[in-house]
């Protein structure tokens, strides 16, 4: 509802505003422009449902974004508040998930894959395909050179501990599984989490 | 969106609002600070719903932060460590923010038409668009609550998310208050469960707690319960008795005929601030104002009655961090 | 957590210590004021600092932080001392009454069988006396002084309270109040919920604590009842997940221990999973380990795990030490024995203890990859901030890749709360950029691995060749489909007693359709039932609460098997009626002939009261274990031990005449960092870290609205130190452990008392993290530059709650 309007544009306009001003003083209703001081922002906006990432409560979040999907429309989060329904936060959120928008939005999100390569001081924008592929023949290198199948004694162990892998702690179900199942395969054992710091 | 016709007061504005609301019940909103654990929620919510951030400031030695309300942070805790009769230490945390009086000195006070506005429900509101940026509301406000913004010269408070609540939805900070200590709705149920929490912390050794719903100003839209609610002043400085300055009643009262043609004045002032000062990246219009500017040209209008009235002289450096 | 967070709400005494509930989990302490509100419970906080828990809390107590045990060591004692346990319900579901090995012994602050030279124990006699079937002897008088009881009595006899006075420097007047309280509970008809964090878990004797808190709740009668229980309040938002899925080194998916180089083949491994039972008849579910693990290798390696290749058992990667954890990875790569590592959503140049050790090493790898939504300390741990990050980047020859990952809002996919509730989420936008979920990063550099594998072999490429990735975007695995996976299904029809209970292809219901002939593939038993052929149960959203007591089994899913509350059959006496009606929960149906109630019975739901199968269905004992037996390094009961940098001046107050027992007895420490210990004369004060309600970890610095909030590094000390030193609220400090130094502003504060340990006066330091060389938020100093590379003898937990700092006015021009 709100219009912007120019400083000329206003002008012309002020001559009317002055006119309802002095109109007040003589005892007339001002006409209501009161009537759109603060226009609900969430009108028409798309609800998804949430679960905060920072704690373990685990609250329900509701995310409106502007866009109704179609294709022509990239989907903006304006707001985030909390899900009325869940029988845990029942709508509350901490000053965390009150301000995961913020997160969201973060100027230090990471957008492209990046490269800082040894001995420089900064960041080198790559591909995604270049990324995958410097970090696989680490892998392999690496891998090939210190995989251990059998101890000293002639046991089969079957293990890799030159490379390690700290695990997320706000991912899904579903990609700590598939972590699991990528690090299992290496025989990779230098493996841990959150869960301890 | 609010509808006009639930408009109860305008500033400055001298017409008998429309009566046919009048059966909107009033709404208010509760803190219990006894439940509060300063968690800042609320102020996160508050400034997030309502697209402002404040400054990334400093610590200065207190859990306080922002350290005062601001044009962008409209409410924050206020801690304060209390050692008992019995030596026991009680860390009182009280949320700060418009208390939105059923007699509002800031509207009052204000003299620019349709600036500050009060709904039928009881929701005092300020309309920035015609916000002349006097401080009259500054100086009106027992509670010392607005501050004017020095970006853009407006006045800017809590408005109890008048938007939220008329399309029926509680204000922000009440929804994300995760212990509940901020409750909402109409003003006499916030009452009752106010004798219900009352109830509860005189049976846990409270024996002075109460409501705080200061009859000074004619009751709050905004109230707390106290477990101490004899002695307010202990939460960071509440008012025991707050009242609207005489001085601000009085030239609001039989002084009315005399200040009008001020406000005219101020009216007309006001408007010009907005035209110089509106879109922000427009230089100052030496052709009208002169070199010096509206604020020269409001300084010499607009005569500046009520500041000479303090307003509770120190009380605002009580909140800064020493 | 043994319960949930709205069954905190029937809680009849509710004890938050080893942690700060109000600060670290809000939301869920919502519960706490409605148990205040509604079920007139007492809130009790015992903590080295007036919380923001303690600001709402009925009753405070300080306690020297690291001293936990000395305090619920005590209490025990005096409970036993004073009769006040839920005797029934100590007799019948506890070990109480089974007799011990004559072999087991403790004498001044160490049991027998100690190797000094090992730091560890010979556990040969941490076992019960049993009869010629294996089961153990028992004595239900409770009068044989073999007996757990008697013997638990006799370990805790030094802790007196003015002993645990002494310890703790808790006046007595206050260790008695809290006790007093909490014994009010043994009755049957009233609980308390024991709600703790990282505030017991970060210490060199955190597992201990937690240990003996349990104690306390079974001798209390508390565990399985509504309102009880002990309640871990997890950190992260699916660290409960990923703890269930075993990303971990000693673990494969629900608990299921990873095998070690003695397990050769599979029988082995699986014989020392099945754990039969130690009383007649008992449940002991993990009899069923086989069908957990065949399943879960039928899902990782599908049809090339056979009965022939032992399920490809050789093709598990095999332990040679307990734990592969961070402090000896990072000990290791200190030496240069690491070449590559990952950090998926993790930052340990701030999170892992002695910063400057951290950048070190990290500054000895080859590669270093960071996949997260958010810039991190870790993955710009070579670039000079001044005192914040003092490097060279030029000397640093580490490749860094930094990869960009979704966030919550644009990921879908379940997380797990610490209720253990899968929760499912949905995306509401796409990502910034290149932005990929963390599911498709793995799944393309996997395939990438594997064709390198696939074309030019390598060493040992089968479990690599042969991971089942049947996804039908094999870069982009979706999260249904891995969902479906984790839950499990049919391979090929299921017999049940000859009886068909699952089809060809059809998703499982649950864990007890598993078999371990290969006819069911299952990635995470414990997660069996959350994918069914009824759809998606982790996105169930009926929050109906038919009893009225928080029970809402309709929202989300629950493991095991949807059970809200563990060991929930414990909330009813042994004829299967509910202890009090107050408290029922779920009771015995003698029409239906089923357990039936407010909850799903954490027990095989005909199993009638007569036949005297006991609610603790995992423990081979089918009772609680007040003797750990051989599961814990310290050994079976709980001791205190003093943290390992400690203001004590010498020894342990409990144990005067043995200087070899001050600290942890098994903790493991490696020689570099034991050098790196310092005094209580150099550093005299106590230190504890912890994370404020602003914040989330050093994720929030990135976070605008945090930041405000928040904005600025400071440590707190009390009013007693403050004038001591002549520092007010506001003035720069600098803060130094043997390990390194910050600067930052001084709260000082009425919240932190001097308090009296032995016969000295101890001043406590709380230093929250946060706040590092990068973001939003102020610049400041990684808190971990003071804190200690040692951890808990179990899990290896850092111990960042207890160490020894000295502070002094700074005079370096504060602020920059």
């Amino acid at each position: 509802m709100t219009i912007q309007v120019t400083r000329r544009g206003f002008f012309k306009l002020g001559a009317a505003g002055l006119a309802t001003s002095s109109m007040a003083m003589m005892g007339f209703a001002p006409e209501a422009a009161a009537s759109s001081i603060r226009p609900f922002k969430l009108t028409h906006t798309k609800e998804t449902r949430n679960i905060c990432t920072y704690c373990s409560v685990g609250c329900g979040v509701l995310i409106y974004s502007r866009g109704d999907e179609a294709k022509n429309a990239h989907q903006q989060i304006i707001h985030i508040e909390g899900d009325p329904d869940h029988p845990v936060s029942r709508g509350a959120l901490c000053p965390k998930g009150a301000g995961l928008l913020d997160y969201v939005k973060s100027p230090s999100r990471l957008k492209f894959p990046e490269v800082r390569e040894p001995g420089t001081n900064e960041w080198k924008r790559i591909s995604w395909e270049e990324a995958n592929e410097r970090i696989a023949r680490h892998i392999k290198a690496d891998r090939d050179e210190n995989f251990v199948a059998t101890d000293s004694e002639g046991r089969t162990v079957n293990r890799w501990t030159t490379t390690g892998f700290l695990a997320a702690s706000a991912s899904s179900n579903e990609a700590g599984y598939l972590t699991h199942k990528f690090v299992t395969s290496l025989g990779m054992l230098a493996f841990d989490n959150q869960a301890r710091v | 969106m609010s509808n006009p016709q639930n408009i109860l007061r305008r500033s400055a504005t001298t017409t008998t609002p429309p009566q046919g609301r009048h059966e909107v019940e009033p709404v208010a909103k509760l803190i219990d600070v006894s439940r509060c654990i300063g968690c800042k929620a609320c102020q996160v919510a508050c400034m997030e719903w309502n697209d402002v951030r404040d400054e990334v400031g400093i610590n200065g030695g207190t859990y306080n932060n922002p350290t005062d309300l601001t044009e962008n942070s409209w409410t924050v805790m206020r801690f304060t460590e209390h050692e008992n009769e019995q030596g026991d230490l009680e860390w009182l945390i009280r949320k700060d923010g418009c208390m939105h009086c059923a007699d509002p000195g800031c509207l009052t006070a204000c003299p620019a038409p349709g600036a500050i506005v009060q709904y039928a429900n009881g929701i005092v509101d300020f309309d920035s668009d015609k916000c002349i940026g006097c401080g009259y509301c500054v100086t009106g406000c027992p509670f010392d609550i607005p501050r004017i913004s020095e970006r853009d010269s407006k006045s800017y408070k809590c408005t109890l998310c008048s938007d939220r609540v008329s399309v029926g939805l509680e204000p922000a900070c009440v929804k994300t208050c995760p212990t509940g200590c901020i409750e909402f709705g109409s003003k006499a149920d916030m009452i009752t469960r106010a004798e219900q929490r009352v109830t509860e912390l005189k049976g846990r050794g409270f024996a002075e707690a109460g409501l705080y719903d200061p009859a000074g100003v004619g009751g709050t839209h905004v109230m707390y319960v106290l477990h101490h609610a004899d002695k307010p002043d202990l939460y960071a400085g509440l008012p025991e008795n707050p009242s609207i300055s005489p001085f601000v009643s009085a030239w609001k009262g039989p002084a009315k005929p005399i200040m009008s043609a001020i406000i005219g004045i101020t009216a007309f002032a006001g408007f010009m601030h907005y035209l110089t000062k509106g879109p922000k990246d427009e230089p100052l219009d030496e052709e009208v104002f002169g070199p010096e500017g509206e604020d020269a040209y409001l300084r010499e209008h607009t005569l500046s009655a009520p500041e000479t009235e303090p307003h509770e002289p120190g009380r605002r450096s009580d909140h800064e961090p020493r | 957590m043994t319960n949930h967070w709205v069954d905190i709400r029937n809680a009849d005494v509710i004890l938050v210590m080893g942690g700060n509930a109000a600060e670290a989990h809000p939301v869920g302490f919502r519960w706490v004021t409605e148990a205040k509100e509604h079920n007139n419970a007492q809130l009790m906080v015992v903590d080295p600092r007036f919380t923001r828990t303690a600001s709402v809390a009925d009753f405070y107590a300080p306690i020297r932080t690291g001293t936990d045990i000395a305090f619920l060591g005590g209490l025990i004692r005096y409970l036993i001392d004073t009769d006040q346990i839920q005797r029934e319900y100590v007799l019948n579901y506890t070990d109480a009454a089974l007799l011990v090995d004559e072999g087991f012994g403790f004498e001044d602050g160490l049991f027998d069988n100690y190797d000094a030279e090992s730091r560890s124990y010979d556990k040969e006699h941490w076992v019960y006396q049993t009869d010629e079937d294996g089961f153990a002897l028992r004595d239900d008088t409770l009068e044989n002084p073999r007996c757990v009881y008697r013997l638990l009595r006799a370990h805790f006899d030094a802790y007196t309270p003015d002993m645990v006075s002494s310890i703790c420097g808790t006046p007595v007047d206050k260790i008695m109040r809290v006790w007093e309280t909490l014994a009010s509970t043994a009755t049957p008809d009233r609980t308390t919920t024991l709600l703790y964090a990282l505030g017991w878990t970060q210490h060199s004797l955190g597992s201990q604590i937690i240990r003996t808190a349990g104690m306390v709740q079974l001798l209390l009668g508390n565990i399985g009842l509504r309102g009880g229980g002990v309640n871990a309040l997890r950190g992260h938002s699916n660290i409960q997940g990923l703890t269930d899925l075993g990303l971990l080194s000693n673990q494969l998916t629900g608990y299921i221990a990873a095998p070690v180089d003695d397990e050769q083949d599979l029988d082995t491994f699986l014989t020392a999973r099945r754990r039969a039972p130690l009383q007649p008849g008992q449940v002991s579910y993990w009899q069923n380990a086989d069908a957990f693990f065949v399943s879960l290798m039928k899902a990782w390696y599908g049809d090339n795990a056979r009965a022939h290749n032992q399920w490809c058992y050789d093709w598990l990667p095999k332990l040679d030490k307990p734990l592969y954890d961070i402090l000896d990875t990072f000990e290791r790569m200190s030496k240069g024995e690491i070449y590559g590592y990952f950090c998926q959503g993790f930052n340990p140049l701030a999170a892992i203890p002695n910063k400057a050790k951290v950048s070190r090493s990290l500054a000895k790898l080859r590669y270093l990859v960071s996949i997260d939504p958010l810039n991190t300390e870790t993955a710009e741990f070579w670039r000079n901030a001044g005192e914040y990050n003092d490097v060279d980047p030029s000397e640093i020859q580490t490749e860094v890749f930094r990869l960009p990952a979704l966030s919550f809002a644009e990921d879908e996919g379940s997380t797990v709360n610490s209720a253990r509730w899968l929760q499912w989420h949905y995306a509401a936008a796409s990502g910034p950029g290149e932005a990929r979920a963390d599911t498709h990063i793995l799944g393309a550099l996997f395939t990438r691995v594997r064709e390198l594998y696939a074309r030019d072999g390598g060493a040992f490429p089968d479990p690599i060749l042969g991971m089942a990735w049947n996804y039908k975007q094999p870069d982009e695995p979706s999260p249904e489909e891995l969902a479906r996976e984790y839950n499990g299904r049919a391979i090929s029809d299921v017999y049940l007693d000859g009886q068909l209970v699952r089809r060809m292809g059809e998703q499982l219901a649950g864990f007890g359709e598993l078999r371990d002939d290969g006819s069911t593939a299952s990635g995470c038993w414990i997660f069996a039932g959350s994918w069914t052929e009824a759809g998606n149960q982790m996105a169930n959203r009926d929050n109906a609460d038919p009893y009225g007591i928080g029970q809402t089994l309709g929202w989300a899913w629950s493991w095991p098997a949807n059970r809200r509350i563990l060991y929930n059959r414990a909330s009813a006496k042994l004829d299967g009626t509910p202890w009090s009606e107050r408290k029922s929960l779920v009771w015995w149906d003698s029409v239906q002939r089923r357990w039936t109630g407010a909850d799903i019975p954490d027990f095989p739901v005909d199993s009638a009261p007569t036949r005297g199968q006991m609610p603790f269905i995992m423990n081979p004992e089918g009772v609680g274990k007040l003797f750990a037996s051989q599961g814990m390094a310290e050994g079976p009961f709980p001791t205190h031990y003093e943290p390992l940098e400690s203001p004590v001046p010498e020894g342990n107050l409990l144990f005067p005449r043995n200087d070899k027992v001050r600290y942890n007895p098994a903790a493991r420490v490696f020689a570099q960092d034991l050098e790196m210990m310092g005094t209580w004369e150099e550093y005299p004060y106590a230190a504890t870290t912890y994370r404020l309600t602003e914040h989330f970890h050093y994720w929030t610095k990135h976070v605008h609205l945090n930041a405000i909030v928040q904005p600025e590094q400071f440590v707190e000390i009390g009013e007693a130190l403050g004038n001591e030193l002549g520092i007010k609220e506001g003035d720069w400090v600098r803060v130094s452990s043997k390990r390194g130094y910050i600067r930052a502003v001084a709260v000082v504060t009425k919240r932190i008392k001097a308090i009296t340990v032995g016969d000295r006066i101890v001043h406590q330091v709380g230093i929250p993290i946060h706040w590092g060389f990068l973001g939003l938020a102020r610049k400041g100093f990684l808190a971990n530059t003071l804190t200690p590379f040692v951890g808990d003898a179990n899990t290896q937990t850092p111990e960042f709650k207890s160490f020894l700092v000295n502070v002094e006015k700074d005079t370096s021009g504060g602020r920059t």
